[in-house]
């Protein structure tokens, strides 16, 4: 499975490329060099969860010395679009503007105020007046497509711009589904059926950088936006298509992103930067409080599912029913393509032989969600490893034991690949790389899976549980990433890429890869990401995409520029190019003659043959290879408190050839962390009104160093021969295990089932009958 | 008003309205290492050294600081010589978006300041207020242990 390569620079854990600059507090946030005479924007938000707007009266706030412009839907264009950030056209539907008639969620845009600080700006949204027509809201998904609920999106503009189906008079915002063979007698087979109901929460994000764009006039009938933004092309398409302006008007940046986790992979606020850039002429700053990043920006989908499984004695797979009611809030970002991964991430993992699966996202008057880490698999694998732990039990298998015999082998594929993609049919794939059964193996030793349980004492119970998990790398067929290269008179090149780094390491396992291949140290590689004047295309920092699928661009692109290399080299040599390599800085010929990297390009750009040496290249994949996981912990309940803790976890990841191990890491260690205080506490609480009442840190708790278990990666090293050096992705697959882990440890502690999250005290209690 | 600051070594007077907090003026200066986060004292993002002591600059009146010495990261390092919590934080791989970093780095020095051989327990404690979302703090707090065993030597 693992073919042993040795690398010089791929596979080291090579400090990350711009570390130092930000430990040294550099201004290189997009808050950080606001230019002279800059505007300050708010917004004024709904007080409704529901209600048209029947009048708006500005012009007092117009009146206030200091404020430059106030924007509102009377005078601005009506483009109907979606603000999620993915490539055209969108799977998402067009139910969005940059400002409508109506309000659909406490917090939905209604005006904009651009002045000369936030103080003045906020004084004058506090003289807009708005007469609304406050209508029933729709506030529990399980009732959005009840006949005579309120309709949501009842403007006639609204639609889907792909062929899939859309009905908006009954709040359905996107559906999937699919059948494999006869489910109904595949569980009539069965020894042994579950059928289970499972419910999930609104959680955020939270990056510590809220979302923040700052724009500024060319004077050349241009702007520049610099934004925090994991898609940089999607946010100058998307803003040009909102502004009703062509997209070389629009220079969008990529500065230094403080986090996203898929909350920007979307166009929040940059439409309103750019409107009020022009129409002030005036460089224009926009960044959400902690509180608004709350509220309006994006979330998880909250998620009803209910899973039915069959299985035989012997711990045989028969059926599979799968359905899930998906919570989009009051717009459809990314409703269908989250709904889509709920199936498509989550049952190929198994051989099951027979497959229902069905999704409806519908709308209702809370919160929008849109991408986040995860992705639909965080959900339904909390679904689905939940109730294999269950059946395991029901039929006397270790949970261990029944995975390993069930998980999907190398070579193997699984129908539901070609059945779903991302919003049409998939990409029928074979799996060439899997290293489930080391991760299964190390992660079972490591947690100590078959010691002896110790004995409990007292009220606190201790108890292990286990999960299995899998992501994929890209979107195969859609997604588009490029890379261009170029040399300098030192031997060092200038990389760059449309990918966006989002504090990932992106840059530096790209610069690892170009590295690689031009047989020089990571210093010599200067990686600009990204900039939409400068840098190539690449649909941006998600799906899992960035190190598999643009990665490969830019292993292609330093393949070019090496060929062009050696071929000088060999002409400085005097010996044929197939002669020559790269390594350490030099261009060597087989009989141990060289030169350095240097001359090659100074020959290259003054003296013989002259031009520059460079290359561009691009890359989109065929296949979306899953990096697989297994994940471990240990925890304690508290029997009398119903706090459940967590004292050790152990994620075991196959990534592929980890690009740069000590990133990967980083990468399991978060999205783990992420999803213990997701597991644990992190949750949305709504009034009857529909708002949120706990929009602050202090009362949206999320996990910090105190709380902090003990975590331990191991990565579990294949090789994917459709990646760069063999890698696949590694960034989401983490997040998705914690729901179900600790879920199991817990029934293994305690012998009660948890099938709704956060596991509050409260829930735990609940559970245990002493509620 | 007129306040009066030492910052980062330099006696500075800065003008700032009665009503605004410590980090807006620090931002306005230049510090741009000061990073705002919430706004409201709860992620740490803003932790600057207040006569030593690590403090959140949201919640300090920009008036509340005159006649103190303040320490913002600027100051910790220089590229050529850089810190070395900096230089652990970089080694460890325990800097992702870096936007907590500045924050995290000042309130690991005030510990390391006051208690040189510090325990794992009281580097989570340090840090408590600090929240970053990337990292997970694993390798934040291996580096800043590092750190204090460099200091030691």
């Amino acid at each position: 499975m693992t073919r042993k390569r040795s690398f010089k620079v791929v596979g080291h854990s090579v400090a990350k490329v711009d570390s130092m600059a930000l430990a040294l507090g550099g201004p290189l946030f997009c808050a950080d060099r606001l230019p002279r005479g800059c505007l300050y924007v708010r917004v004024l938000r709904s007080p409704h969860a529901h209600a048209r707007i029947l009048s708006i009266d500005t012009s007092r706030a117009e009146s206030v010395e200091g404020v430059a412009a106030v924007i509102h839907h009377g005078n601005v264009p009506r483009v109907m679009r979606t603000t999620a950030g993915q490539g055209a056209p969108e799977p998402s539907p067009y139910d969005f503007t940059t400002f409508d008639r109506k309000v659909r969620f406490v917090g939905d845009r209604v005006a904009a105020v651009a002045a000369e600080t936030e103080a003045v700006a906020e004084k004058a949204l506090s003289l807009i007046r708005v007469e609304y027509q406050v209508l029933e809201p729709v506030l529990d998904p399980r009732r959005a497509m009840e006949k005579g609920a309120p309709r949501i999106h009842d403007e006639p503009d609204a639609r889907a711009v792909i062929p899939v189906p859309y009905e908006p008079e009954r709040n359905l915002a996107a559906h999937v589904d699919m059948q494999v063979g006869d489910v109904e007698n595949g569980f009539k087979q069965a020894d042994v059926v579950l059928d289970r109901e499972y419910v999930c929460q609104y959680a955020q994000h939270t990056p510590i950088e809220t979302h923040c764009a700052l724009g500024e006039p060319l004077f050349n009938g241009r702007i520049r936006i610099t934004t925090s933004t994991q898609v940089p092309f999607h946010v100058r398409r998307i803003v040009a298509q909102a502004l009703e302006i062509p997209v070389s008007r629009i220079h969008v940046v990529k500065p230094r992103i403080g986090g996203g986790f898929g909350a920007k992979q979307e166009v929040l606020i940059e439409d309103i930067v750019a409107l009020l850039t022009l129409r002030t002429g005036r460089p224009v700053y926009f960044e959400l409080s902690r509180g608004e990043e709350f509220i309006s920006s994006r979330t998880r989908h909250s998620m009803v599912i209910k899973l039915k499984t069959g299985v035989l004695k012997n711990g045989t797979l028969t059926a599979v029913d799968l359905d899930v009611l998906s919570n989009t809030g009051a717009y459809g970002s990314h409703a269908l393509t989250v709904a889509c991964n709920c199936g498509s991430k989550v049952l190929p993992l198994y051989r099951w032989p027979r497959i229902r699966f069905a999704a409806d996202a519908v709308y209702t008057n809370l919160p929008v969600a849109g991408a986040y880490r995860g992705y639909g698999a965080t959900q339904a694998s909390f679904a689905m490893e939940i109730q294999l732990d269950e059946m395991a039990r029901a039929i006397g298998m270790d949970p261990v034991d029944f995975r390993l015999m069930n998980h999907i082998r190398k070579g193997e594929t699984s129908p539901v690949f070609a059945a779903l993609g991302e919003g049409g049919e998939g990409v029928e794939q074979k799996i060439d790389s899997i290293g489930l059964q080391r991760c299964i193996q190390l992660g079972t030793k490591a947690i100590g899976w078959k010691r002896k349980r110790r004995a409990d004492r007292g009220p606190v119970k201790r108890g292990l549980g286990m999960a299995c998990l899998m992501q994929g790398s890209s979107i195969p067929g859609v997604d588009m990433g490029s890379a261009f290269i170029k040399m300098n008179e030192d031997g060092s090149f200038n990389l760059l890429v449309g990918a966006a780094d989002l504090g990932t390491g992106s840059d530096t396992v790209l610069a690892q890869i170009a590295a690689e291949v031009l047989g020089v140290e990571v210093s010599k590689i200067l990686v600009r990401s990204s900039d939409t004047d400068v840098t190539p295309f690449d649909v941006g920092a998600y799906a899992s995409s960035t190190t598999y699928l643009s990665g490969e661009a830019v292993r292609k692109a330093a393949a070019d520029v090496a060929a062009q290399i050696r071929k000088e080299a060999a002409g400085m040599l005097d010996v044929p190019v197939r002669s020559v390599r790269l390594k350490d800085g030099r261009a060597v010929a087989q009989n141990g003659e060289s030169v350095t990297l240097s001359a090659v390009a100074l020959r290259s750009l003054y003296e013989e043959n002259q031009r520059q040496i460079a290359a561009t290249a691009s890359h989109i994949t065929k296949k979306s290879p899953p990096p697989f996981s297994a994940h471990f912990a240990e925890v304690e309940v508290d029997t009398e408190t119903g706090l459940i803790r967590v004292i050790r976890y152990v994620a075991a990841v196959d990534c592929g050839t980890a690009i740069n191990p000590a990133l990967a890491e980083g990468q399991v260690e978060g999205a783990v962390l992420n999803g213990i205080s997701y597991a644990l506490c992190e949750e949305f609480l709504f009034d009857q009104k529909g708002r949120m009442r706990n929009n602050s840190f202090r009362e949206y708790k999320i996990f910090c160093t105190r709380d902090l278990p003990e975590i331990q990666t191991i990565l579990v090293p294949t090789y994917e021969p459709t990646g760069p050096f063999g890698a696949k992705s590694v960034s989401e697959i983490g997040i998705n295990g914690p729901l179900p882990v600790i879920s199991n440890a817990v029934f293994d502690a305690v012998g009660v089932r948890l099938r709704e999250a956060p596991y509050t005290p409260e829930r735990v209690l609940s559970a245990l009958g002493k509620l | 008003m007129d306040i009066h600051v030492n910052i980062n070594g330099q006696a500075v007077a800065w003008r700032a309205n009665p009503g605004e907090n410590l980090l807006d003026v620090l931002r306005r200066e230049g510090f741009a290492s000061v990073k705002r986060g919430c706004n409201q004292g709860d992620c740490g993002a803003c932790t600057i050294l207040v006569d030593g002591t690590a403090q959140r600059a949201c919640l300090l009146l920009a008036g509340q600081a005159e006649g103190r010495s303040l320490v913002t990261v600027e100051a910790l390092g220089t590229p050529a010589e850089p810190h070395v919590l900096q230089q652990a934080v970089v080694e460890h791989g325990a800097v992702q978006c870096g936007f907590c970093t500045p924050g995290m780095l000042l309130s690991a020095k005030a510990l390391l300041d006051e208690n040189p051989s510090p325990t794992y327990a009281d580097v989570c404690a340090a840090l408590d207020g600090n929240l970053c979302r990337c990292t997970g703090y694993k390798k934040i707090i291996e580096a800043v242990l590092d750190a204090s065993g460099r200091l030691r030597k």
